[in-house]
Parts: C-alpha cells; sequence; structure tokens
C-alpha cells in the first residue's frame, strides 16, 4: 500500500510551495485579471490599516474581497453591507490564509453595467439619427423674457435655481411647469411639461433639471422620450441634470448644456451687476459723443461766422476804407514831398527877396529920400535949395528943407574921381 | 418733433438696450444737425435712466404652469 509513497518520482510540497503555486497559477491566468464580479457585500469592514475587507455572495457561494488602502480612499462610505454591487478587480492568494480572494479597485451599483450598456445603444442610435448634431443647437436668447422650467416643484434644483435667477436677473419671468424628475412616472411627465410649455407659455428658453443623485435616479433624462421631446421643442432648451460629472442624453440634445441646475440658470440670464456696469459705460460714452458732436458743431459755426464776416458787406466796406486809406497815404506822401519842395524854393525866395525890402535896407542905417510930390530922389538934380524933402528911416520919416546941393564928381566908367 | 407718448417706459430691458444702441450708433454716425444731436442724446439719457430703473425694481416673477394650460400663483 505504501509501496507508491516510496517512489521517489514523487514530489512533496510544504504548504507554502503550494499555496505559492496556486498563486502563481492563478495570478498569471488572463482570465482571472481585469474581471467585473457582481453579488452582494457583507461582512464589511475597515480595520485601521485602511485597507477594506468584505465577502461577496450570492445565493449559492461565496468570494473575500480586499479593497486596498490606495483604492479604499475612494470608494470608502460608499458600500454598505447588503449592497448589490458589480465589483472590478483581479484574483490573487493570500498565501498565509490559503485563500483566494478578488483585490477589488473598482465598482458600481449592480444593473448598471446593463444601463451603461442600453445608454451607450441608444446615445448611438439618436446620433445616427442626427438628434444630437451641432447644427441642430440654437443659440439661446442673452437676455430671456419668460425662462420655462421642467423639474419638481419640491426639489432643491427649483430653489437653486430661482435664487440665481434673483441674484443675477430678476428681470425675467419663470414658468415652473413641473414634473416628477424620477421614477417609472418622471419621463411621461417630463415630456408632458416640455410639451404644455411650448403650447401654452412659449418660453424664450427651457430649462430641464435636476439635482445630483444615482444613476439611477437621474435615468428619466436618458429615456428616449425625454431626450426627442427636448430635441423637438421649439424654445432652446439647456440642461442642468445631476452634478459636473453626469452626462446624460438629454445633455446631449439639449442646446446647451450646463453641468447642474444652478448652471443652468447662469447660463440663461445676464448678470444684472454686468449690465448695470455696461449701462454705466454707456453712459460716459453718449456724453463724450455729444459733447464732440457740441465741439465739432462749434468749430464749423466759428468757421461759418469766418467766412461770413469774409463775405459781408461790412467787410466790403472795410476792404474800401482800407483802399481809401492807403489812397489817402499815398496822397499825404505825394503832398508832403511836392509841397515841401515848393516851401523850400519859396524860403530861399524869400530870403532872396527880403533882400530887396526897402525896410531891410533901412535897417541896416540907409533912409530913403522923397520930394514932396512922394517921388524917390536919387538926384541932386531933383531938387532945389529951399523945397522940403522926406527921408524915411528905420523908426519913421524926417522932414527937412534942402539947404545946400553938392554934386558928386562920377567919372565915366562909373568911378568916383 | 412733437413727443410721443413717452414709448420709453413701456420697453423691457432687452428693448431699451437694442434702443440705445441704436442712438449710439446714431450719435456715432454724425447726425446731420444740432437739434437731431440733442434729441438723441436726450432719448439715450431717458433709455439709460429707464435700463437703471428696471434693474433696480426687477423683481423675478414666478408662476405655475397648470395641467389646462392656466398659469398659477407658486407657492414655494
Amino acid at each position: 500500500m505504501f509501496d507508491d509513497l516510496n517512489e521517489t518520482s514523487i514530489s512533496i510540497y510544504s504548504v507554502g510551495d503550494l499555496n505559492a503555486y496556486i498563486r502563481a497559477l492563478l495570478e498569471s491566468n488572463e482570465n482571472l485579471i481585469d474581471i467585473w464580479v457582481s453579488g452582494e457585500v457583507s461582512n464589511l469592514s475597515q480595520p485601521r490599516s485602511g485597507h477594506i475587507y468584505f465577502t461577496l455572495k450570492d445565493e449559492n457561494a461565496q468570494v473575500r474581497c480586499v479593497i486596498w488602502r490606495v483604492h479604499a480612499v475612494r470608494l470608502a462610505g460608499v458600500l454598505r453591507d447588503g449592497m448589490m454591487i458589480e465589483a472590478h478587480g483581479t484574483v490573487g492568494v493570500y498565501e498565509e490564509g490559503g485563500q483566494y480572494q478578488l483585490y477589488v479597485d473598482g465598482m458600481r451599483a449592480a444593473g448598471e453595467g446593463q444601463f451603461y450598456q442600453e445608454f451607450l445603444r441608444l446615445k448611438d442610435a439618436l446620433t445616427r439619427e442626427g438628434l444630437f448634431d451641432e447644427e441642430r443647437k440654437r443659440s439661446i436668447a442673452k437676455m430671456p423674457g419668460v425662462i420655462g422650467i421642467v423639474t419638481s416643484a419640491t426639489g432643491a434644483a427649483l430653489h437653486d435655481m430661482l435664487n440665481t435667477f434673483r441674484g443675477r436677473y430678476p428681470l425675467a419671468e419663470v414658468i415652473l411647469s413641473p414634473a416628477t424628475v424620477q421614477g417609472d412616472a418622471a419621463p411621461e411627465q417630463i415630456v408632458d411639461a416640455i410639451v404644455r410649455l411650448n403650447k401654452y407659455v412659449k418660453p424664450d428658453v427651457i430649462i430641464v433639471g435636476r439635482g445630483g443623485g444615482s444613476l439611477e435616479d437621474l435615468w428619466a433624462f436618458n429615456d428616449e422620450r425625454v431626450v426627442r421631446a427636448v430635441a423637438a421643442s421649439k424654445a432652446p432648451v439647456i440642461s442642468g441634470v445631476g452634478h459636473e460629472t453626469d452626462f446624460t442624453l438629454t445633455d446631449f440634445a439639449a442646446d446647451l448644456r450646463a453641468p447642474t441646475p444652478t448652471g443652468a440658470a447662469v447660463a440663461a440670464v445676464p448678470d444684472t451687476m454686468e449690465l448695470a456696469d455696461d449701462l454705466r459705460g454707456r453712459q460716459t460714452l453718449i456724453e463724450q459723443l455729444i459733447r464732440a458732436r457740441l465741439y465739432d458743431l462749434h468749430t464749423t459755426m466759428l468757421e461759418m461766422t469766418m467766412r461770413m464776416d469774409h463775405v459781408s458787406p461790412e467787410s466790403n466796406i472795410r476792404q474800401h476804407m482800407q483802399k481809401l486809406d492807403n489812397a489817402s497815404m499815398r496822397l499825404n506822401y505825394i503832398q508832403e514831398k511836392f509841397f515841401g519842395y515848393h516851401r523850400k524854393v519859396l524860403d530861399v525866395a524869400f530870403e532872396k527877396l527880403s533882400g530887396y525890402d526897402p525896410r531891410y535896407i533901412l535897417q541896416r542905417g540907409y533912409s530913403i529920400v522923397e520930394d514932396e510930390k512922394g517921388n524917390l530922389v536919387t538926384s541932386t538934380k531933383q531938387v532945389q535949395l529951399g523945397v522940403g524933402i522926406r527921408a524915411w528911416i528905420m523908426d519913421g520919416v524926417i522932414s527937412a528943407d534942402v539947404t545946400g546941393i553938392e554934386n558928386k564928381k562920377v567919372r565915366k566908367n562909373g568911378k568916383e574921381k | 418733433m412733437a413727443k410721443k407718448n413717452n414709448p420709453i417706459t413701456v420697453l423691457n430691458y432687452e428693448q431699451a438696450q437694442t434702443a440705445l444702441e441704436e442712438v449710439i450708433t446714431a450719435l456715432e454716425n454724425d447726425p446731420v444737425n444740432l437739434e437731431a444731436s440733442v434729441a438723441l442724446f436726450e432719448k439715450g439719457k431717458e433709455l439709460i435712466k429707464h435700463c437703471q430703473v428696471l434693474l433696480d425694481t426687477a423683481e423675478l416673477k414666478v408662476r405655475q404652469l397648470g395641467a389646462d394650460g392656466s398659469i398659477l400663483p407658486l407657492d414655494e
């Protein structure tokens, strides 16, 4: 019976060797790397080390699972005992315990995978149909008068949006078209709310939104009916569904995708603070314009005044006056020149003449003698003894009688003998 | 130019802003006479004032659309 045992060809493993061998075998198997395993979470524990341990089980079987601390940080808080999940990871062996286990590095709620498959299928179909084409996107009015909102009347999303409008743009009018935004009734109600807004209100823009939630909570916004209603809406649609990271088919069909309901409200309206700034800028501009205009007109008027002045009768008169002045000045000049010359000639003549004036001779001590009849006496022959004569001197006349006559001997050549 | 029944005050913000834009464009494009310029300027100032009043007094109106198309007040 023990013969077989004596055979040297039979190898005997140590436990450690066995486990190491099993580990190498399992961890090198491609079918056990990067796999998804679905099941219910139980025996969940997270000791101080920070790693998470739990068991994944279904009706008939169970497997130990470990989430190392690096991943645990990201996944902690999500897991609960009894939760149905799909865990992603790699199979490995814990040699000391002789246990194979699943090293989990990611997970999602059970059914999410199927949801995702359906999401991709519908997205693909609607994309091919052209429902998400960029050309279909309409521009959103900058200052909407009436904003339609499709969301729950009781949700936080409505509150957030109304607060945003009050803070940013209270000029608008908001009409809520209420709809349940999760659960089986949601798609139908959302579609109806969009249709009614377009029919009765004709708003400038419609916001379709709801706050964050699980993928299941947001599922209505991936419903084909909702997506088609958004695409068919007459008024442009802004979607604001869930959180930043959530993308729904409604987002693709909408004319504008906002990350959240609040984001959608911000995208729908301008900020009145900016509008007020803008107004102040325009006020300054318009004042500058009118000032420039007035300045231009003033300049033009000055120019025209100058031109008018140039062609006015007064200017003509002034021109003529200037001509006259000019002529008069020239005349004066000529006059000065002409008369000045002649005055000089006259002065000279006058001086010469003065030499011949009898009074001039008298001043020099000579006298003029005339007879009784007033004839000038220039010769002794004109008088006889005893007759009266009158002698003119510088300051008067002397009457006298001739008491002697003496003839001067005059030589023939006129010189005294 | 006879003054119309002050139509500016019935404009909504967007209409008033568009009108203001037109006024500024007209002023920039050298209107022919002073009277027109001054009239435009006055109109611009009125539009700005109207816009400011709209901004200052605006209060968000919120109502709710009923199933039959009626529009009702909304209890928040």
